[in-house]
């Protein structure tokens, strides 16, 4: 602060003094450190929530049309009759509600939208990029604190938008978070219509934060910190700005065109020949496909905005605990960057079998496979920076290392659905939820748990329970492989996703209703599985207790940090005071060295601070 | 610490800060409308037959002239400022705000035109195609013609065996279907309202920027000219943008 | 050697659960899905060895001063370059080929089951050309609630076709031709033991075929998300019988007459 009072204020920065007030400081500041926490703390509160819907769907799928414990009468309570079915007894009289196909599919496309949208993306990009990038970069806040409180507000409103249209007539969008055309049209109730304006707040939320995390990586970066000195983290957030400001535009242009099939009853998205009774009059002479292209055209880059920022806080936390420098840092960064321009040219194989010729699927299936090698590279070097090290297993180090197992089930698991001709079989199969489950549940929800007992240290000063972090750690990596390892299973079986009734309807017991045999039904022992699943998840739920207590009682009772780098790094958010104060540093520090200098032969201590000077 | 490079440009890249940000929008945009045009060929591919001749040539022409005029008075906006004269940047970006509105009064009459424009499939399988008249209980006065088949409504192009409009009075209770060239129309209207529509949005944006730097910008000018020079800068540059936008706008939809 | 090869295919396709196979491209599909597996095993298994053993050597108890330098070697280049090589490979010699056969080497319609079906929420409607062996002409314009295939009805040809509903019977050992489309939403045909599966996309006619080579009754499923219904859009079966059967079954349908498809 007294830094900050010695220098002339200009406009902007006259309203987020410390002593400001309540409101500017914490509901309507411009502070990028009380920023990214607001992020946090409203992605996590989403996480929890779409964890909740899906609970739901998961006991649903165990037990189709059983009454639904604890939260069926709320349900009903809320989305009335056709939504949450009443369940009669022998008697006749209702014993309990049930979630209905049509609120299945609510709740399906609003946990796979409010995960990915509100939850992991402003969790993994937004809240650490904006707590921890200014920090590393040695920078006094964002370029444009205005803008980035902005995108924080506009990200709650699309947010609110969401919530509300759970409770408008006919509830939330129903057709799956890819919504596609003619069915996201076709659908009477306004949830779609909800869910396009709630995304164009989104998308806009997510350009302001893009523009300005480019332009201060660009801009503000301290002297001497030049490109090929930034830690691993800002390059990380880098590209996956980059992939968020080029590839979501597209999407608004779909969403715009879908809100005016909506409310305007154009036909860019429906062609000629529809049957549909809800649409009415059409002119036709649309294309659904349309729709696809431009949804998988950001759906892709999405997916790695979801894994980019992960493994940035997975190499920092490797680094600081192996205590030795990432090793292939170049290859690294380069692999990034190769993975942010292939995202934009594979987004068709999610496309394989909407009829696709030959030259069309050779062109997918090949940039497909090529861009599974920079990800095989990225993993490589993470693995080899073990060699040599002093490994430390703290809570953050615990969690990195089960990131990679974890991605690589993932990513691994990408390849068959990657050839268009073995995913003929496992299209739309519980294998797709699968993999890619894996890669952003015990996956990136790994690294941000990670990040969060890092960096925790940093913002409160306090260190959250090494123990409890523990248990937190070992019970959630049971549950989730509990969970989804079983859907490979499943979906090789030919299990589609998406059904109410969790297949149901395929068993052998429903065929052998219809009298004949019938060939190739799903197997009973598959969906007892589903029941197995369920519990998985209510343990995994449960086991997130120990860590939203740490994580509240921590900021008063923590461990005190000790010091302002407790755990002993080089990169710079950890040579600020802390909680770092407004404008961060008391002076522009000046960057000597790379980001990893651990273990430097010769040295003192075994880490090398970013902006130790050099002794002549 | 302050944030750096908010007016003084920074040494290695060369830029101010909010440079690099309307940029990196810029490029944000060009995203956003590529995505459109691409879909407008695509639609167009797809169709059977894409109407030909349907827009204003000479209006569309003017607006073009509206635009490019008003970049230039922007540029020369900035750069009275550069030479520190702020009484002339009062005047050009005055001009600019008049273009601006010119632009979307003459818009505003293009989007009128087409929806009291009128397709009717009478009973009989005939089609009346022209502006309503009289559009009274039981029966509607269109100004246009009759049509022999779709290719005579779709097509307008230097069509010299088209008859000339005239008022034909017509039966509600002869009226299979009737409908106007709104949006919903067909693929061509829903792309040109869209597009133009957007567009339009973005022309009144940088309009109300344009218009606040030039109402209030005056105290700014004395306490930080050098920043106030920059601001002009940023949203001239948006404002060219949006004018390129129309450069290819005018073609694709009136000229092929 | 050969038998090695393939007790240890026969071996992982046991492992992943591959359900019933009833088609003739279909091994090709599990082969393909069972070498990519093997390539993941490989991989996963080589890396985890690795990890476990790095874990456990470089815990800071036994390594408590760490290397600045780390692995000198380059073995992982050659990991990698072998990786990609085993992809291009994959992708070159059996992905790509395949496809081609798949979309492109049709069967001649002559010797073939040839058949229509619409999807429909949440139903199969099926077109079989009646004893002129032609469809009637169809047109998009034609289409409605109850003229799911917008058959002209103007047209003799279509006079004679035969529909029927969520009931697709072919021949065995013969191959089947079939196009596809929607006259709503998008949905998906998937017959798990044909290992076939293709959208339907309204306003699009897509064709796929396959020989099917096991006689019986097989479920078909609706793989795209299509509305409540999709679940149980569950009802539909492909009847796969021999030539006399077939013939017998077409003998006792009764011709549709030109509206097409009003099923009551
Ligand atoms: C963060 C998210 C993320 C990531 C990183 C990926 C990565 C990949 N994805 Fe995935 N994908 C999704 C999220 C993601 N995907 C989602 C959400 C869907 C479904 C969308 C929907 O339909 O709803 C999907 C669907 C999807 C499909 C469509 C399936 C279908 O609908 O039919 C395809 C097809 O090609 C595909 C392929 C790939 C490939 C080849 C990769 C590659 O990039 C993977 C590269 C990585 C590796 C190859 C791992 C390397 C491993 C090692 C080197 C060894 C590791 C060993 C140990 C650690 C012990 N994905
Ligand atoms: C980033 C994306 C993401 C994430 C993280 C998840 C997480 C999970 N998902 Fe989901 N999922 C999707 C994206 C994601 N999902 C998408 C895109 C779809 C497709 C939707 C569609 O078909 O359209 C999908 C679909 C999907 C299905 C298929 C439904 C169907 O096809 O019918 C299932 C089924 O089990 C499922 C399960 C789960 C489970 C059990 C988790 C668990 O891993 C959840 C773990 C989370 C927690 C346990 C909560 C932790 C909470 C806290 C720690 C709170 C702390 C709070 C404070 C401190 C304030 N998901
Ligand atoms: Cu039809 Cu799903
Ligand atoms: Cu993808």
């Amino acid at each position: 602060m007294q830094a900050t009072h010695a220098i002339p204020h200009s406009g902007i920065h006259e309203e987020h003094h410390e002593d400001a007030g309540f409101w500017r400081t914490y509901v309507f500041s411009t502070d990028h450190k009380v920023i990214g926490i607001q992020y946090g703390v409203t992605a996590l509160c989403f996480l929890f929530f779409g964890f909740l819907l899906m609970l739901m769907m998961r006991w649903q799928i165990a037990h189709p049309n059983a009454p639904l414990p604890l939260f069926g009468p709320l349900l009903h309570s809320i989305v009335g009759d056709q939504m949450a079915a009443g369940v009669k007894n022998a008697a006749g009289s209702i014993i309990g509600y049930s979630i209905t196909p049509t609120l299945y599919n609510s709740f399906g496309a609003m946990h796979g939208t409010i995960m990915v949208f509100l939850a992991i993306v402003p969790l993994a990009f937004a809240a650490f990029g904006n707590y921890v990038v200014p920090l590393m970069i040695g920078a006094p806040d964002m370029c444009f604190p205005r803008v980035n409180m902005a995108s924080y507000q506009s990200y709650v409103v699309g947010g609110i938008i969401m919530l509300v249209s759970f409770f408008i007539p006919g509830g939330a969008a129903q057709a799956g978070w890819t919504s596609y055309s003619p069915l996201a049209t076709s659908i009477a109730s306004h949830g779609q219509t909800f869910w396009l304006i709630g995304m164009i707040f989104l998308i806009t939320s997510s350009l302001l934060g893009a523009v300005n995390f480019i332009a201060t990586i660009i801009q503000l970066r301290a002297p001497g910190m030049t490109w090929m000195r930034l830690p691993f983290f800002v390059w990380a957030q880098f590209v996956t700005a980059f992939l968020l400001l080029l590839a979501f535009p597209p999407l608004e242009a779909a969403g715009v065109m879908q809100l005016m099939d909506k409310v305007a009853h154009t036909s860019f998205f429906l062609p000629t020949g529809l049957a549909v009774g809800t649409l009415g009059h059409i002119s036709g002479g649309g294309s659904p496909l349309l729709w696809q292209h431009l949804f998988w055209f950001l759906g892709h880059p999405e997916v790695y905005v979801l894994i980019l920022p992960a493994i940035g806080i997975v190499a920092e936390v490797i680094a600081n605990n192996t205590r030795k420098p990432i090793w292939g840092y170049k290859s690294l960064v380069y692999s990034a960057l190769t993975i942010g321009f292939l995202s934009f040219i594979v987004w068709a194989h999610h496309m394989y079998l909407t009829g696709m010729g030959i030259r069309v699927a050779t062109f997918f299936q090949t940039t497909t496979m090529i861009i599974s090698i920079p990800s095989v590279i990225i993993l490589t070097c993470l693995f080899l920076s073990l060699w040599g090290g002093s490994i430390r297993f703290n809570t953050p180090m615990l969690f990195v290392m089960a990131f990679l197992p974890m991605f690589g089930i993932g990513g691994l698991t990408g390849l068959p659905l990657g050839f268009n001709f073995s995913d003929l079989h496992l299209h739309d199969t519980y294998y797709v939820i699968a993999h890619f489950h894996y890669i952003v549940a015990p996956g990136t929800i790994f690294a941000l748990f990670a990040g969060i007992y890092y960096w925790y240290p940093k913002m409160t000063g306090r260190m959250m329970n090494e123990f409890w972090g523990r248990v937190h750690f070992w019970l959630s990596l049971i549950c989730m492989n509990l969970i989804f390892q079983p859907m490979f299973a499943q979906g090789m079986a030919g299990m589609i996703r998406r059904m109410s009734d969790g297949g149901a309807n395929y068993t052998a017991a429903h065929n052998t209703a219809t009298g004949l045999e019938v060939i190739g039904g799903l197997s009973d022992s598959l969906i007892r599985l589903h029941v197995f699943i369920l519990w998985a998840a209510v343990c995994l739920g449960l086991a997130q207790i120990p860590f939203i207590i740490n994580f509240f009682w921590s900021i008063k009772h923590g461990k005190p940090a000790g010091s302002d780098n407790p755990w002993n790094a080089t990169t710079l958010e950890w040579q600020t005071p802390t909680p770092p104060p407004h404008g961060n540093f008391a002076k522009a520090p000046i960057v000597y060295r790379g980001p990893y200098e651990y273990s430097v032969p010769g040295h003192a201590t075994d880490f090398t601070p970013q902006n130790e000077p050099d002794k002549a | 610490m302050e944030i750096p490079y908010t007016t003084e440009v920074r040494k290695d890249t060369g830029l101010y800060n909010a440079k690099v940000g309307i940029w990196l929008f810029l490029a944000s945009e060009v995203m956003l409308f590529g995505a459109l045009f691409s879909s407008y060929i695509l639609l167009r591919v797809g169709a059977v037959e894409w109407p030909y001749g349907w827009l204003n040539i000479p209006l569309g022409t003017a607006n073009t002239l509206v635009l490019i005029t008003s970049s230039i008075t922007t540029v020369m906006a900035w750069a009275s400022l550069k030479m520190g004269n702020f009484g002339r940047f009062k005047m050009y970006h005055a001009i600019t705000l008049c273009c601006a509105l010119t632009f979307l009064g003459i818009k505003s009459y293009e989007y009128h035109d087409k929806f009291i424009h009128y397709q009717v499939d009478l009973k009989d399988g005939r089609i009346v195609d022209g502006h309503m008249e009289e559009n009274n209980k039981d029966e509607i006065v269109i100004l246009g013609r009759y049509a022999k088949n779709m290719h005579d409504v779709l097509d307008l192009h230097e069509r010299k065996d088209l008859a000339k409009p005239a008022p034909i009075k017509i039966e509600r209770s002869d009226i299979a279907y009737m409908e106007n060239y709104g949006p919903w129309h067909n693929t061509y209207t829903a792309i040109y309202f869209t597009l133009t529509g957007l567009h339009a949005l973005h022309v009144i944006g940088g309009a109300i920027v344009i218009f606040y730097l030039w109402a209030f910008g005056g105290k700014m000018w004395k306490s930080d000219p050098e920043r106030f020079t920059n601001r002009v800068e940023i949203s001239g540059l948006f404002w060219h943008f949006v004018d390129l936008v129309w450069i290819f706008l005018f073609p694709v939809l009136y000229l092929l | 050697m050969a038998n090695l090869f393939e007790s240890l295919r026969q071996g992982t396709a046991k492992l992943l659960g591959m359900p019933v196979l009833a088609s003739e491209h279909g091994q090709q599909v599990d082969n393909l899905i069972i070498y990519v597996h093997w390539l993941m095993m490989a991989l996963f298994v080589g890396w985890l060895a690795y990890f476990a053993y790095a874990l456990f050597r470089f815990h800071r108890s036994r390594n408590p001063k760490a290397d600045y330098i780390g692995v000198r070697n380059h073995a992982s280049n050659y990991i990698e370059v072998v990786v990609a090589l085993v992809e291009a490979v994959i992708l070159l010699f059996v992905a790509v080929p395949l496809w081609a056969k798949t979309v492109d080497k049709f069967p001649a319609e002559k010797d073939s089951t040839v058949i229509q079906i619409v999807a429909q929420q949440f139903a199969w409607n099926v077109r079989y050309p009646g004893k002129d062996g032609e469809f009637g002409a169809q047109d998009m314009k034609f289409v409605s609630a109850d003229n799911s295939f917008g058959v002209d009805p103007a047209d003799p040809k279509g006079k004679d076709d035969i529909v029927t509903l969520n009931e697709v019977h072919v021949v065995v050992n013969k191959p089947v031709l079939i196009r596809l489309s929607s006259k709503d939403v998008i949905h998906s045909f998937k017959v798990i033991a044909m290992r076939v599966t293709q959208d339907a996309i309204p306003g699009m006619r897509i064709p796929l075929h396959f020989k099917p080579i096991k006689e019986g009754r097989y479920q078909i499923n609706c793989a795209q998300l299509c509305g409540e219904g999709h679940a149980s859009m569950a009802n539909g079966y492909m009847i796969v019988q021999s030539q006399e059967e077939f013939d017998k079954w077409i003998a006792s349908q009764t011709p549709a007459g030109a509206g097409g498809g009003s099923f009551e």
